[in-house]
């Protein structure tokens, strides 16, 4: 379950060592954006180190790689894929030969280090036009793409327009990831809300992308986490409502009955998945009778 | 007599007749924009008066001209609750020759009533004061707020000199010490900085670690089973500390509890949760910010207490008797509980009990905030490098990576764990700070005890050496 990922910058061990402390379901140890070109060497060293020392009970670990136009990604795998990290995020990934090409350069490391074939999966991001366009080709490119990331600072630089708190301007790309991710049968999350004195508003930027589809969404600011965890864990009405629909589908296989409704709503399938879904979902929480408030 | 002013500072201190040896003393309410401990030290060592003990609640950097009448043996013996860094690392180099005696907030009333730390001449630095020494701290540009620490030291001094900025006519309305207790006034241009007395507006932590601790810690107390109409808080004006109040008073509003009163210094935040409904009073010790000052002298609910009624122990009863929930921070706890505040990890003062151990004390529920490291430092450690509270008063700590019940306190520790908060135990909590920082080298003391850390009750509880030159 990722309802949060938090990123966190991989030059700063003081932020590192507490990373599984921030309530994150996954942390993003960042090599690219946040680490400058003369820092490249000692984060990656760093981030190799405190995925080898640090246990991160709590949460997965991602690890943001340098964009493939650089000359730090293959570097940045070698270090990192024998640790195999929970996730690899590739940036500015823009079609599927992206992919493939690194896909091909992973599958080299896991036998060079004896890991089973397809053992790091990858979560890339998707922050340019083109990206977004080929989103589909992205999310079906290589069996290790397990999810796919939106990235809105970035895409507007591409789109050459002003990122705003609304995000009109990002709206597209939010649905057409959504659907392109989903159509793929994987997961898809949504990019950070970057205004981090803002603690009001990542209330509304999430549920926006909880209602779109988003599996979840990144942060670039621990203050905003619990708001995500909290926006992307089922509500206690959602959970009784799950409940209900489970209580009427086994009465209905009692008394075997076909066509079953609920409030007058007729229970097909996907409400039934749904149900199940959240179910799973509240009891890994622990949210059994005590779900987030509507 | 029909007012007690007197021309200047010297001649005040001639009157009161100071001699060699005898004991001076000053509260702390200006903090660090104080001017009168400097004022009256110097005046001191130019009337070429030698040996004095210096009796202070607290002193802060801006009173480092001290060591130097230190040095100067003009000053023989401290005489405080709490030491702030630049002094402190002075002190533990050794440059007193006898050794400082640390008391707690509470302690300092009840030695000076029993008599057994007497003082000869209190000086008291006063915002407002009319002729005759009915003083306050509530008005003037020095406003402080409370005076609650001037008070055993007005009443129990052989002389009692009033400094003041802000002469007023006579009666002063509102006053805090009476006149009843004044010997003497004296008119100054100004007795402080005023920023340097309070801060403007004390802020919650924007640290996402001080926030997660300071999340568990309402948390903690929403599941002690303390919190109900008539709870009554303690909390400090560090920034997790502020924080945990923040929480505590949603949590308080949203469960609709009703508190009977909020203790100790209070601040901005304290004020706003007793607006909010969340206590029925206020008992001031000492005044934090500026919305603390304004509220104390506008709002009959919110009150000045004196150090004594604050936390004597020698006291009929003080209002710690009667606290829930105190939360306090740490240098340093180990894993029997015990807490430093005196010293930093290589052994140099940079504070003091001040509350912390009256609180400790007496509070149903003792918690304290700290984070499992700090500057590369574990701060749970297997022995504190000094005992300023014993672990038998502590109940809890919060850390960022789980929840420590003190294995005393059973039931709370059965309650935590039901109501899923991430109970561990200390043992572990010291091993996950060792393993993010290593395990320090143990430390060298130094060869001169520097000064004593004497309980509430009097009994010594530790001593501070001073620190190897190496260091």
């Amino acid at each position: 379950m990722r309802r949060s990922m938090l990123f966190l910058p991989g030059n700063t061990p003081n932020i590192i060592i507490n990373g599984d402390a921030l309530g994150a379901d996954a942390v993003i140890l960042d090599l690219e954006d946040a680490v400058s070109p003369s820092e490249k060497d000692a984060a990656r060293i760093l981030v190799r180190n405190a995925i080898q020392i640090m246990k991160f009970e709590n949460c997965e670990v991602i690890v943001r790689i340098n964009s493939l136009d650089s000359e730090y990604w293959k570097s940045d795998l070698d270090e990192i894929v024998p640790l195999k990290p929970d996730l690899i995020m590739p940036p500015k990934i823009c079609c599927a030969a992206d992919v493939q090409g690194i896909d091909s350069y992973i599958s080299e490391l896991e036998s060079k280090f004896g890991l089973e074939n397809n053992t790091v999966k990858v979560i890339p991001l998707i922050e340019t036009a083109l990206g977004v366009e080929n989103a589909f080709q992205i999310a079906t490119a290589s069996s290790r793409v397990s999810a796919l990331f939106l990235g809105g600072e970035d895409l507007t630089a591409d789109l050459r327009c002003k990122r705003t708190k609304e995000g009109n301007e990002i709206d597209y790309a939010r649905k057409r990831l959504v659907c392109a991710a989903r159509a793929a049968g994987i997961d898809v999350y949504d990019t950070p809300f970057t205004d981090v004195n803002d603690d009001e508003w990542i209330y509304t930027d999430a549920e926006y992308a909880k209602s779109l589809g988003f599996t979840g969404k990144s942060s670039i600011s621990p203050r905003h986490v619990a708001a995500i965890n909290e926006v992307f864990s089922p509500s206690q009405k959602d959970i009784d409502y799950a409940y209900e629909v489970m209580e009427a589908i086994r009465t209905a296989k009692e008394q075997g009955r076909g066509a079953i409704a609920l409030h007058g709503k007729m229970i097909d399938a996907p409400i039934v998945a749904r149900a199940k879904q959240t179910i799973a979902m509240a009891e890994e929480l622990s949210l059994m009778g005590g779900g987030r408030n509507e | 007599m029909n007012n007690k002013i007197v021309r200047t500072l010297r001649e005040a201190i001639e009157l009161s007749g100071l001699k060699d040896g005898m004991t001076v003393s000053f509260h702390h309410h200006l903090r660090n924009g104080d001017y009168i401990l400097n004022m009256v030290m110097e005046e001191v060592a130019a009337m070429n008066i030698k040996g004095l003990t210096v009796n202070a609640s607290s002193l802060f950097d801006t009173h480092l001209p001290l060591i130097e009448h230190a040095r100067n043996h003009v000053v023989r013996k401290i005489q405080t609750d709490y030491m702030s860094g630049a002094i402190g690392r002075l002190i533990s180099q050794g440059v007193m020759e006898e050794q400082v005696e640390f008391r707690t907030h509470g302690g300092r009333p009840s030695a000076i009533e029993l008599g057994i730390t007497p003082i000869d001449v209190a000086f008291i630095a006063a915002p407002a004061s009319d002729s005759m020494g009915n003083c306050t701290g509530k008005y003037g540009k020095s406003a402080c707020g409370s005076l609650g620490y001037a008070f055993p030291d007005a009443m129990n001094a052989k002389k009692v000199i009033v400094i003041t900025d802000n002469l007023m006519s006579y009666p002063l309305p509102d006053w805090s010490i009476p006149e009843t207790y004044v010997d003497y006034v004296v008119e100054v241009d100004a007795i402080g900085n005023p920023s340097g007395i309070v801060s403007g507006t004390t802020k919650i932590t924007r640290d996402p670690i001080g926030l997660i601790m300071a999340r568990d810690a309402a948390r903690v107390i929403q599941h002690s089973g303390l919190l109900k109409d008539g709870f009554s808080f303690q909390t400090g004006a560090g920034g997790a500390s502020l924080a945990a109040a923040k929480f505590l008073k949603d949590i308080m509003l949203k469960e609709k509890i009703k508190g009977s009163f909020g203790l100790g210094g209070i601040t901005g935040y304290m004020v706003d949760m007793l607006n909010a409904g969340c206590f029925e009073s206020l008992l001031d010790v000492q005044c934090f910010d500026l919305d603390a000052v304004e509220s104390i002298r506008s709002n009959p609910r919110h009150q000045e207490i004196s150090a004594t009624h604050y936390a004597s122990p020698s006291a009929r009863s003080a209002v710690v008797d009667c606290l829930d929930v105190v939360i306090l921070g740490a240098t340093e706890i180990d894993t029997g509980f015990n807490v430093n505040v005196h010293t930093d990890s290589n052994g140099y003062i940079m504070g003091g009990s001040g509350g912390h151990s009256d609180t400790a004390a007496e509070a149903k529920l003792s918690m304290i905030i700290a984070p499992l490291s700090r500057a590369r430092l574990p701060i749970v450690t297997e022995q504190v490098t000094c005992i300023s509270t014993p672990g038998k008063d502590i109940d809890v700590l919060v850390t960022q990576k789980g929840i420590a019940v003190n294995p005393r306190n059973k039931e709370l520790g059965q309650r935590l764990k039901e109501a899923g908060l991430p109970v561990v135990d200390i043992c572990e909590l010291k091993k996950i700070a060792e393993g993010m920082t290593g395990v320090p080298r143990k430390l060298k003391k130094g060869g001169r005890p520097v000064a004593k850390v004497i309980y509430r009750d009097e009994t010594l509880l530790d001593t501070i050496y001073s620190v190897p030159d190496t260091l």
